[in-house]
């Protein structure tokens, strides 16, 4: 038993960290670029981002499933019921939440903090990462939302991972299966490790906040 | 007293919605110069000024900076923005300390020396002993002051100043005004100061130029402006009338 538990908790953390990082790695530069920049289409690309934090994660977990199934446009990379499925789960929902969210802390501070490093010399490369500096509060708070999103996600994990001992079975897929079987003291304590790994993660993460980069 | 021309503008026009703010206005200041531009509101003085400093680019018309006609595009000549610097009414705290606030431009710029320049410009502006504090703590005088030891350490050809003492008290305006004499002085830089404030213009301005519908009307001795202006619309701002 406790070294099932120790496997879904840190399967769980695994993929749910993947998952936020590889989505802020796209999403931070995108909502920097969108909250900087003056472009046709913003408008709509922002009504879209916002509109997506409300994506269904069932929904989100059958689109990665037809595209991963045998018959789907990625059946051939056999990824269907892996931890990497999961995470490309999670990424879909986690991105649109830290896009908007950067978006939104950037054109915060953008114009001041822009204007700022622009007449004390700074180039564009320059310019951008003090401004991305300067709305750190913001970015990490989008990266914890979207962690907290990933981390608490069972609809789309369960879809495309399965629950397979062992193999795709994260705590909140295993508090969904011990509550149907009556474990409820079981699910309980999966629930208070759920909780306990996202108050770690936010805890690292809050450290960066107030550090802040030197420059 | 150097008294090459550090910076001018030729022609310049610049409009917003269709609406005029700057129309074919010419204006140059040289080394040791501390010119003030004066005006009612909403004359376009901010305007005027951002497009010097390579923030906005003109609707027509070309900045020089030392004779090198400046190119505005992604990084507006980034040599030649290197060498001026502006300073606002409401300065950005960038969110560190104040010491690292203002080693921020020297830091741009791989600068050597960080320790000694930053010291010195707090000293100047008395700031010395706050320097850890965090600068979003700072009241609005010692912030302005942190914004003019920030602004002015990486020893700028050009300073651009933009109402730079509003509403702050006595003591802050006579350290900023004491400051920004010392830097022209002990710089040999060049100074432009858009200010509502005509004592203040008169105090410590060696030109003054009179700014209105879009253009300068009258550039002289800051001296002659204020006693025997030539134009009655300059004669008639210096003595709190309305300009029409």
């Amino acid at each position: 038993m406790a070294s099932d538990i120790l496997h879904v908790t840190l399967l769980s953390i695994f993929v749910s960290v993947s998952a936020t990082l590889l989505a802020s790695l796209m999403a931070v530069p995108l909502g920097t670029i969108m909250g900087l920049g003056k472009f046709r289409g913003k408008e709509v690309i922002r009504t879209v981002t916002y509109t997506l934090y409300g994506f269904p994660p069932v929904v989100a977990g059958l689109i990665i499933y037809l595209m991963l199934s045998r018959e789907g446009p990625l059946g051939s990379l056999n990824l269907l019921f892996t931890p990497t499925a999961m995470i490309l789960a999670q990424m879909v929902l986690v991105f649109p939440i830290v896009t908007g969210l950067t978006m939104s802390s950037i054109s915060e501070v953008a114009k001041d903090a822009k204007e700022t490093a622009m007449t004390l010399g700074a180039d564009r490369w320059q310019t951008a990462k003090t401004v991305l500096n300067e709305a750190r509060v913001g970015v990490i708070s989008a990266i914890m939302v979207g962690f907290g999103r990933a981390i608490a996600e069972v609809g789309a994990v369960i879809i495309v991972g399965g629950n397979i001992r062992w193999h795709t079975r994260v705590l909140t897929t295993a508090i969904v299966l011990e509550t149907r079987r009556g474990n409820f003291e079981y699910a309980l304590m999966l629930g208070a490790i759920l909780l306990s790994v996202a108050l770690l993660v936010f805890f690292v993460l809050k450290r960066y906040q107030d550090k802040g980069v030197k420059m | 007293m150097n008294s090459g021309i550090a910076m001018r503008g030729e022609g310049v026009c610049k409009s917003f919605d269709n609406d005029s703010v700057l129309e074919d206005l010419s204006i140059s200041v040289s080394k040791g110069e501390l010119l003030a531009i004066i005006g009612p509101s909403g004359v376009g003085k901010t305007t005027l000024l951002k497009i010097l400093n390579g923030l906005l680019e003109p609707d027509s018309g070309k900045i020089y900076f030392m004779d090198k006609c400046l190119e505005f595009g992604n990084d507006c000549d980034l040599e030649a923005r290197r060498r001026m610097a502006l300073l606002s009414q409401k300065p950005y705290p960038l969110m560190k300390s104040v010491w690292d606030n203002v080693a921020y431009p020297l830091r741009l710029r791989d600068n050597d020396d960080i320790e000694k320049k930053v010291s010195d410009a707090l000293e100047h502006v008395s700031l010395l002993d706050v320097s850890d504090r965090k600068a979003t703590t700072l009241s609005s005088g010692e912030l302005q002051r942190m914004a003019f030891a920030r602004a002015t350490v990486f020893e700028p050809d050009v300073l651009l100043l933009d109402e730079f003492t509003a509403h702050l008290d006595p003591y802050n305006i006579g350290v900023l005004e004491d400051a920004v004499e010392w830097y022209l002085e002990e710089k040999n830089a060049a100074v432009i100061m858009v200010t509502h404030n005509l004592f203040q213009a008169e105090r410590i301005s060696s030109t003054t130029a009179f700014l209105f519908d879009g253009q300068i009307i009258e550039k002289d001795r800051t001296e002659k402006i204020f006693e025997e202006p030539e134009d009655e619309r300059t004669q008639s701002f210096v003595n709190g009338e309305m300009v029409f």
